[in-house]
């Protein structure tokens, strides 16, 4: 069974991310990049599955030359070979352009099972998966908890606040899935040492036949037209307790209609 | 911030960036708790076992990683910046199993250094007792030879993961010539004969079990030594100068913990409408911190850098131990300082950090004996 995750390279969540002056896209100079946290769940489970059954993993991701990284991390866990789709042109794109460059990179793939994390920890969007297998011409399972594979089919589990819904479908498919179906393993000094000799193909655009006027910052849907720093946090209010402070504590509740 | 390294591969960046992350989401979120409930945390070893961290140093052939001295002593410090008693644990369990990596034989290498280096067996290391510490000479448990077997009679004092390790390397006299007379063995727990003390109630590194290891015939097969008999010397002996490093090491792994609490705390508190940072006596305060902890990383680096060019190295191990755990002591002291009552709070890590730091000049050597090394070392250079 051949898997491909889909990942991204995304600026250290836990750093301060900033945007560029010059043209409003995410700064991913001055801020150290990694493989996103929600994509480390989606190349978890790609591993799990492959280790179950006979199965081979593909990672694919698309960015500036230091994406390079999020395939790196994601060798060093087990997967088996990464494709990096590089390009200057692709700078700026939105989701719209992403999947378009996914899916030809993807047909260029064999894949019996397209696995994507839920989001970006950047652009939060989530939106790439489902765009992704319309372009396809596949089914997409999205935030799934629990992913079973049997045959040629695929069933997931998704949980939502009102509702447990089990979703099956026919392979190849595209699931994305969610930060609870697993726990992301740690790679090991034997898995750094492997990803060293693992292949990593470098395609662009040409490569993949696709136009550059429909990618990039110019092609792209929707734009940054302003932001701001975030404001500093103000210290928190301070109830002293002087016989009232219950009655106290329900009224800041109340105000904050928590209560 | 991570402390900005210089390290010879590009698997070691990617080893530390690997041992940082479990140090931070794995190692540190607990430290506090478990050192305050007294838990040992022997699934953290398991955990290290597993991603290689236990490997590092020793052959290839035996599953381990074949990084220099220089790369695992920086993964070390990591780990104790994060959790001193796991850095300490992991020094221990390096002492006994270098004495199988180098003194076991071809057979008892294959058949106990895959899982000791694996993390599934956790070492202890029983060469002192209460009345041979420093002068380990003068121990005094015996191994007398009864057929294929050792029978081992005596109590082993301050045993690092007393009563949790998975098996024990023991010092033993099996002759009564002072340093000859003293040999080396790997015994499983759950050894007939073999009982624990109760946990020694310590000032510090309270989750790190130290206890005393009762022998009352306990019977050692005669494949378990290592080594010749009389040989036990030279196996304590020669893991000495690298455990040396190795609480050089996580002493300057406690030492950056204590200067990164005290710098973003001097960001952060603010009197007579300032940051305390801004006051040059604290900068002054935090800059000789800074200063002694470099250096002490520096001079660890050094001696690993020696042992990986397999130079001599003892005076510098020992010069090591003593200047790194110094700074420790120092710079977890001044850390405490800096946070001012806060700082002697239980709310903050610090007085932890200081209670921590001060075992590090008294054991593994004390810094008294570290200096005795050196200065022996420098008369012999000069009279031979």
């Amino acid at each position: 069974m051949n898997i491909v995750v889909c990942v991204k390279h995304v600026p250290d969540a836990t750093a301060n991310r900033t945007f560029r002056a010059s043209d409003n896209t995410v700064d991913r100079a001055g801020v150290d990049g990694l493989l996103s946290e929600l994509d480390e769940y989606a190349v978890e489970e790609a591993l799990k599955i492959a280790e179950a059954g006979d199965g081979e993993v593909t990672v694919l991701t698309m960015g500036p030359e230091p994406a390079t990284d999020a395939i790196r991390k994601s060798l060093q866990m087990g997967a088996h070979k990464g494709v990096h789709v590089s390009d200057d042109a692709i700078h700026g794109s939105d989701a719209i352009a992403t999947s378009l460059v996914l899916a030809a990179a993807l047909k260029r793939l064999e894949y019996d099972l397209v696995l994507c994390g839920m989001a970006s920890t950047d652009g939060v969007m989530g939106l790439v998966p489902a765009m992704l297998a319309e372009r396809l011409g596949i089914p997409a399972l999205t935030y799934a908890v629990e992913v079973s594979i049997d045959g040629d089919r695929v069933t997931v589990r998704r949980d939502s606040d009102t509702a447990v819904e089990t979703v099956v479908a026919p392979l190849p498919a595209v699931v994305s899935v969610t930060d609870q179906i697993n726990e992301p393993r740690y790679p090991s000094f034997k898995g750094i040492m492997a990803a060293k000799k693992k292949p990593v193909e470098t395609w662009t655009l040409a490569d993949l036949d696709v136009d550059a006027s429909q990618v990039g910052l110019d092609a792209a849907g929707t734009a940054v037209t302003s932001y701001q720093a975030r404001p500093p946090r103000s210290s928190g209010t301070v109830i002293s307790d002087e016989g009232d402070g219950g009655v106290q504590l329900v009224d800041f509740l109340a105000a904050q209609k928590f209560v | 911030m991570p402390v900005d390294r210089l390290l010879p591969s590009d698997e070691a960046y990617d080893l530390l960036a690997l041992v940082r992350d479990i140090a931070a989401e794995q190692l540190a979120p607990r430290a506090a708790a478990d050192e305050a409930a007294e838990r040992f945390p022997r699934d953290a070893f398991r955990l290290l076992g597993q991603a290689g961290l236990l490997a590092l140093p020793y052959p290839e052939e035996y599953g381990g990683g074949a990084q220099p001295y220089e790369v695992y002593l920086q993964m070390l410090e990591e780990i104790a910046a994060a959790w001193m008693s796991i850095g300490v644990g992991v020094s221990v369990h390096a002492l006994a199993t270098y004495a199988i990596a180098s003194y076991g034989s071809e057979d008892q290498r294959a058949q106990l250094l895959p899982a000791v280096l694996g993390g599934e067996q956790l070492g202890a290391y029983c060469l002192s007792e209460a009345q041979a510490g420093s002068d380990v000479a003068s121990m005094t448990t015996k191994a007398v030879r009864d057929g294929d077997a050792y029978v081992i009679n005596g109590v082993k004092a301050w045993i690092s993961h007393g009563g949790h390790a998975d098996f024990y390397l023991l010092f033993a006299r099996t002759a009564a010539d002072r340093s000859k007379g003293i040999s080396a063995f790997h015994v499983p727990a759950g050894t007939a004969g073999m009982s624990f003390g109760a946990p020694e109630r310590k000032m510090g590194l309270t989750a790190s079990t130290t206890t005393q290891v009762v022998f009352e015939d306990a019977r050692v097969p005669v494949a378990y030594r290592l080594g010749d008999e009389g040989d036990g010397m030279r196996v304590a002996l020669s893991a000495l100068d690298s455990g040396r490093l190795g609480i050089a090491a996580c002493a300057t792994g406690l030492a950056q913990a204590a200067l990164d609490v005290a710098v973003l705390y001097a960001t952060q508190r603010e009197q007579f409408g300032q940051r305390i940072g801004d006051f040059q006596g604290l900068q002054f305060l935090l800059a000789d911190m800074a200063a002694a902890t470099e250096a002490a990383r520096a001079t660890y680096l050094y001696a690993a850098r020696l042992r990986d060019a397999g130079r001599r190295f003892s005076r510098q191990a020992s010069i090591a131990k003593l200047v790194c755990t110094d700074a420790a002591m120092r710079v977890t002291t001044d850390a405490v300082q800096v946070l001012g009552g806060y700082g002697y709070t239980r709310e903050f890590p610090v007085e932890r950090y200081l209670r921590e730091a001060k075992v590090t000049q008294i054991f593994e050597g004390t810094n008294q004996i570290q200096r005795m090394v050196i200065g022996r070392d420098l008369l012999r250079s000069v009279s031979g």
